[in-house]
């Protein structure tokens, strides 16, 4: 409506005078320019490595981008660089509201989704942006996580059951499925991983929070029958009791999972056997 | 010549030269052209990709750990426990070695007659400095049995009861030290 009397007031200013002094406040709102928002200037500074020039240390570079200009999240501004700063700029994204898990990155000394992170407004403080810690480079904050997969697929990570129901669906209670609740959600961005400490120094040996809380995810699972092999390949050194409770993973976790309890109650099936 | 040819625009020039009215094909030829400018490919077969990954892979820097995590009470305290636990263990086995290796120097009457010439001062900062740990080692023993046996196995329930050793550790060095 408003629209409507602003554009034929300017096609027909003589006729329309007295109706357009009516509406003065409105159609002079709707012609109104937005006003310019003053500008934020906050500083991000990102870890930087190229493959092209392997001799180079990495080393973190500055950019300073206008808040105001830009999404409220880590990921726009990281895209608002590349687009329109440096288009060398790498890291991996792909869904934006956390479900894909590509964005995994140290944000001010923790590790999170860029996507699901926001900016801290505060324009006198800058944002640190590193790659997930203690994993070999590709490039800038692109991590290698050939090793990662490696280990989520050794855990066998899919039902396995050699009677299963002839002619139908496994059939499975409320207070059975309720069991796999805060473990079946797990993205695996590795951001938990990545955030331990135990994990730093064995991820060789050690599986890891992620991995293992999917293994639980199996053991715990009233349709799988191999939980005792499953147990048994993790009684080991290495695998499992690497993890010394640090609570890391749980305090990280970009979904609020908690992989810390799942290897708890690993080791206390694996002591009860 | 050498300048087209920098511009990679030797052959369009070539074909150009070779037309009627070849100024206006060069003219559109080179429209055509200019944005190919200084892109170099090199032709490599499938076979190649395994050792150009690999020669990458040695050179890969691993990124920055414990130097730019944010300190989280979660791994301090890990790291507290690990640090005060062999502190204590190097104390006690290098006490009980020195005392098999000397045993006049190191018996009990030698070590209270030297403790008890020290001055005030000295004495409390020593016992600051081996009751705290012992005391944080204590308490944060505890909490890591009532994990062992499932208890506190929340984020929450980490944070509380960190906080508490945290506490109980202060009220025991104190208690400690005026003992």
């Amino acid at each position: 409506m408003q629209s409507l009397v602003a554009r034929s007031s300017v096609v027909r200013p003589s006729v329309l005078r007295s109706s357009a002094r009516t509406f003065a406040t409105s159609s002079a709102r709707a012609q109104a320019v937005p006003t310019e928002k003053p500008v934020l200037n906050k500083e991000f500074k990102i870890y930087r490595w190229n493959p092209d020039e392997p001799a180079a240390k990495p080393k973190l570079q500055t950019y300073t981008v206008d808040l105001n200009q830009c999404g409220p999240m880590i990921l726009d501004a990281l895209i608002k660089i590349k687009n329109e700063t440096d288009p060398t700029l790498t890291f991996r994204r792909s869904c934006r509201e956390g479900i894909c898990g590509s964005c995994a990155m140290n944000i001010n000394g923790q590790n999170t989704l860029a996507c699901l992170c926001r900016i801290d407004r505060n324009e006198s403080k800058d944002t640190k942006i590193y790659p997930l810690p203690h994993m070999y480079i590709v490039k800038d904050l692109v991590p290698d996580l050939t090793l990662f997969y490696k280990q989520y697929k050794s855990i066998e990570p899919y039902l396995k059951n050699d009677n299963p129901p002839a002619d139908r669906e496994f059939l499975q209670s409320q207070e059975d499925r309720r069991k796999l609740d805060g473990m079946y959600e797990c993205i695996l961005c590795a951001c938990c991983s990545t955030s331990c400490p135990s994990y730093w120094w064995n991820q060789d040996e050690y599986l890891g929070p992620a991995t293992l809380m999917a293994a639980y995810r199996w053991m715990a699972d009233s349709r799988d029958t191999y939980s005792a092999q499953r147990k048994e390949k993790l009684q080991n050194e290495m695998s499992l009791y690497r993890c010394h409770t640090i609570f890391n993973c749980a305090r990280t976790c970009p979904k609020g999972l908690n992989p810390a309890a799942a290897i708890a109650k690993i080791k206390l099936e694996l002591a009860a056997d | 010549m050498s300048s087209a040819r920098m511009l990679g625009l030797g052959s369009v020039l070539r074909q150009a030269a070779l037309k009627p009215r070849g100024w206006i094909y060069a003219a559109n030829a080179l429209r055509m052209v200019v944005p190919k400018r200084g892109i170099k490919t090199q032709s490599l077969p499938p076979s190649s990709m395994t050792e150009i990954l690999n020669t990458q892979r040695l050179k890969r820097p691993s990124s920055p750990h414990f130097t730019i995590y944010q300190p989280q009470l979660t791994w301090l305290g890990s790291i507290a426990n690990r640090m005060t636990g062999s502190a204590l263990s190097v104390l006690l086995y290098g006490y009980a070695l020195a005392y098999l290796v000397a045993p006049g120097t190191f018996d009990s009457a030698h070590v209270i007659e030297f403790v008890a010439g020290l001055p005030d001062a000295v004495k409390y900062t020593g016992k600051a400095i081996l009751a705290a740990p012992f005391a944080f080692h204590s308490w944060n023993g505890l909490r890591h049995l009532s994990w062992d046996a499932g208890k506190f196995l929340s984020l929450k329930g980490a944070y509380q009861s960190g906080y508490a050793v945290l506490g109980a550790t202060a009220v025991t060095t104190v208690a400690l030290v005026l003992m």
